[in-house]
């Protein structure tokens, strides 16, 4: 054997073995997975369904190939028990191999999935947790929700300016409650209101009645009130049992109270209820009345706030894997994430670059009828809102 | 068992090992090796095997019922999550028995509430105890960070040598060995003179003090014990999770273990065991099978479980190992199911 064909043959054997490596590797990236974490069962179950709804509408709309890609969604319950979420995320992205990790319910999901994102690489899209700091649990974080600070400090600039003075807090005893807490306070006692009764009532204790009464003798001229979504329904129950909605204390807060997907079974206590929040049903584009109703012809039921996080989290992937050309590595993705802009169903939104949170508008509403069914009608925006836990550091 | 055997031959007979609990140590060893992409799944089972075996040793050898054995677990882990945290105890295998022993301190303390009551109260006592305890965890959030769960836990490398890794190997491993050095030293407890007064005061309170058994005593001891062991299954948890949250206290925990203990059967210290295997796997199957609705086949399943009974089942599952041995005469292969029923 001649010198040459020896190299020749090398040469062939090593392309050969190349051409298997980069088989191997196309067919290995003809999906993308998804790993869609949600508490599908206990206490939070309706924001799990919800963002499972949501993106099986979206993937319906959209079809479940993006960029050559296929698109395929693990859902996963993780009952919103940060043990269960962490387990399934490390499972996800070991053994199924996603590309990326999406839901969490709740802030301790988020954060207990946090360092895996980080050490795997894989981008975490949290489609509802609403704590500021979450984002800064790892670089490979991006929301597509809310922050309650967002909506916490318009409230509390809100109710300065139209004249309530003294105000009673009912808050739910965990990060993101803390969160609404502390944001309200900074803007409304800035601005000379004052904070007559604080309460924060244990988020697993639905029983609101004790801590109503007692923001009932403190006479406020608006209770602030921060529940996670879900127990919305609960509250204004027990609100109008106690009889708070003759007494005149109005409810304020971040719209979590008043979830789209409760608000119409709560009655005519709800009416007049001012809340800021970056969704409502009600709002009025095109778009969102398309998207109304679409998930009402496909779930029989109205889109929440969950949902449309959800919604524009599926979107997010979507589009992120347009922009790399099918591309669905970690650092590609996340950078492709950053500064992406779009028209959500809840208006116009963007990822902030730096800080890989969501800016968008929020907006003032006040529950009142249409059409027979109650409706947060929005009156007043603030358009493209930062986070603010993070911009005042 | 025959009448003319002394109780000293008993003991030791029930003592020895049979080639049943060797194969389900094999198995346990071979998992290792076969489930190499589930050890996460297998570390739960472990830590959870090892929590219904700590509330095994209450139920099934001493009579005392609990549903708030979550207390322990919870103490166990919050231990193990502070001192990694602040950097106390920075070794993992030193930091499990701190945490043991914090529980073990619970443990003995509320020991005295606990058997004073008839069935019912224990009951009560135990899960005023677990609730009590998750209370206080979510009142001084300052430390415990409240329902969000202790932040930024890392635990370092077991004796310096071995780092948690991404897949859940060591993590694995690790549960399992102190599972088992802990199984064998719960079976030399109960298969002691200790043991078998326990289970005398089970079977009968009264005639045990009457042969002068310390029946307090003993109830406290053991429940100390079973204290200790809940605390370290508590500080794998955290271990193996890098996570300590309220959940860790909540009734749900107390009541699974229960479940676990109805699937696998008390007073054999294998129930827990091999309830937590059947638990856990029905649980991972039902679940990623249909997300929303799995807790309707799991309970479906425990009512079916109850309906046809244990001992049916067994004898069933263990016929073939049983004819199996029969034929080539070894000695009965019962030690799985001795004893089973209580």
């Amino acid at each position: 054997m001649s010198i040459r064909t020896k190299t020749l043959l090398q040469v062939a054997a090593g392309a050969a073995l190349a051409g298997t490596f980069a088989f191997t590797a196309a067919q290995a990236q003809e999906t993308v997975k998804i790993g869609l974490i949600v508490p599908m069962t206990g206490g939070q179950a309706s924001t799990g369904k919800q963002i499972d709804n949501a993106v099986k509408l979206y993937m319906q709309q959209h079809g479940d190939t993006v960029a050559g890609k296929k698109i395929e969604v693990i859902l996963k319950d993780d009952a919103a028990v940060p043990d269960n979420t962490k387990r399934l995320a490390q499972e996800l992205i070991v053994n199924d191999k996603v590309n990326i990790i999406a839901g969490f319910g709740v802030t301790p999901a988020a954060f207990a999935a946090a360092p895996l994102a980080t050490q795997a690489k894989v981008p975490e899209v949290v489609m509802a947790a609403g704590t500021s700091v979450i984002t800064e649990r790892s670089p490979y974080i991006v929301r597509t929700s809310f922050t309650l600070a967002q909506s916490s400090t318009i409230i509390g600039d809100w109710a300065v300016k139209n004249g309530i003075k003294k105000v009673a807090t009912l808050t739910s005893d965990y990060a993101p409650g803390n969160d609404a807490l502390q944001f309200f306070k900074e803007h409304f006692t800035a601005g000379g209101g004052q904070i007559v009764e604080e309460v924060k009532v244990p988020l697993s204790n639905p029983d609101f009645a004790p801590f109503l009464q007692r923001m009932k003798d403190a006479k406020p001229d608006a209770m602030f009130v921060f529940v996670p979504a879900g127990q919305g329904g609960n509250f204004m129950k027990q609100y109008a049992e106690r009889g708070l909605d003759k007494s005149g204390i109005k409810v304020i807060g971040p719209g979590d109270v008043m979830d789209d997907d409760l608000l119409n079974g709560m009655g005519d206590s709800a009416l007049g209820a001012v809340t800021a929040h970056m969704y409502s049903a009600a709002h009025p584009s095109q778009l969102n009345k398309d998207f109304v109703a679409a998930y009402k012809k496909a779930y029989n039921q109205r889109p929440g706030f969950m949902a449309v996080g959800g919604y524009d989290g599926i979107h997010l992937v979507y589009e992120a894997l347009k922009k790399t050309g099918g591309k669905a590595d970690g650092d590609s993705l996340i950078a492709a994430m950053k500064g992406m802009k779009w028209e959500s169903p809840r208006g116009p939104i963007s990822i902030d670059p730096e800080t890989r949170d969501i800016v968008q508008n929020i907006y003032v509403r006040k529950v009142e009828k249409k059409d027979g069914e109650l409706y947060n009608i929005e009156f007043a925006t603030f358009e493209a809102v930062k986070d603010p836990g993070k911009t005042k550091k | 068992m025959n009448a003319d055997r002394t109780v000293g031959e008993f003991a030791l007979n029930r003592s020895r090992w049979g080639w049943s609990e060797m194969v389900f140590w094999l198995l346990a060893v071979a998992s290792i090796f076969v489930f190499s992409d589930r050890y996460l799944i297998l570390t739960e089972i472990a830590w959870l095997g090892l929590f219904a075996m700590s509330l095994d040793l209450i139920l099934g050898y001493a009579g005392i019922v609990s549903l708030g054995h979550a207390a322990f677990f919870g103490v166990g882990a919050y231990t193990a999550g502070l001192l990694a945290v602040h950097g106390i105890v920075k070794e993992p295998i030193l930091a499990l028995l701190v945490a043991g022993l914090a529980a073990t301190v619970l443990g003995f303390v509320t020991s005295f509430l606990v058997i004073r009551g008839s069935e019912l109260s224990q009951l009560m006592v135990t899960l005023g105890i677990a609730l009590l305890l998750r209370e206080l965890a979510n009142k001084f959030s300052n430390i415990t960070g409240g329902f969000d769960g202790l932040q930024g836990i890392s635990i370092d490398p077991i004796l310096g040598l071995f780092a948690f890794d991404l897949f859940g190997k060591v993590g694995y491993i690790y549960c399992l060995v102190v599972l088992f050095v802990l199984f064998l030293l719960a079976r030399r407890i109960v298969n002691s003179p200790f043991g078998l007064s326990l289970r005398a005061i089970r079977n009968n309170p009264l005639r045990a003090a009457a042969v002068g058994i310390p029946v307090n005593r003993r109830l406290v001891a053991v429940y100390t014990l079973s204290a200790f062991y809940a605390g370290i299954a508590g500080a794998l948890f955290t271990q193996t999770t890098a996570l300590a949250s309220l959940d860790v206290f909540s009734f749900d925990r107390s009541a699974d273990l229960l479940l676990v203990l109805v699937i696998g059967g008390t007073g054999y210290l294998y129930g827990g065991l091999i309830g937590a295997v059947v638990f856990r796997i029905l649980q991972d199957l039902f679940s990623s099978w249909t997300p929303q609705f799995w807790q309707f086949w799991i309970g479906l399943v425990l009512v079916l479980i109850v309906l046809i009974g244990r001992e049916r089942m067994y004898r069933g599952v263990m016929w073939l190992p049983r004819n199996f041995a029969r034929r080539f005469g070894k000695t009965k292969p019962a030690a799985m199911s001795d004893g089973g029923a209580s």
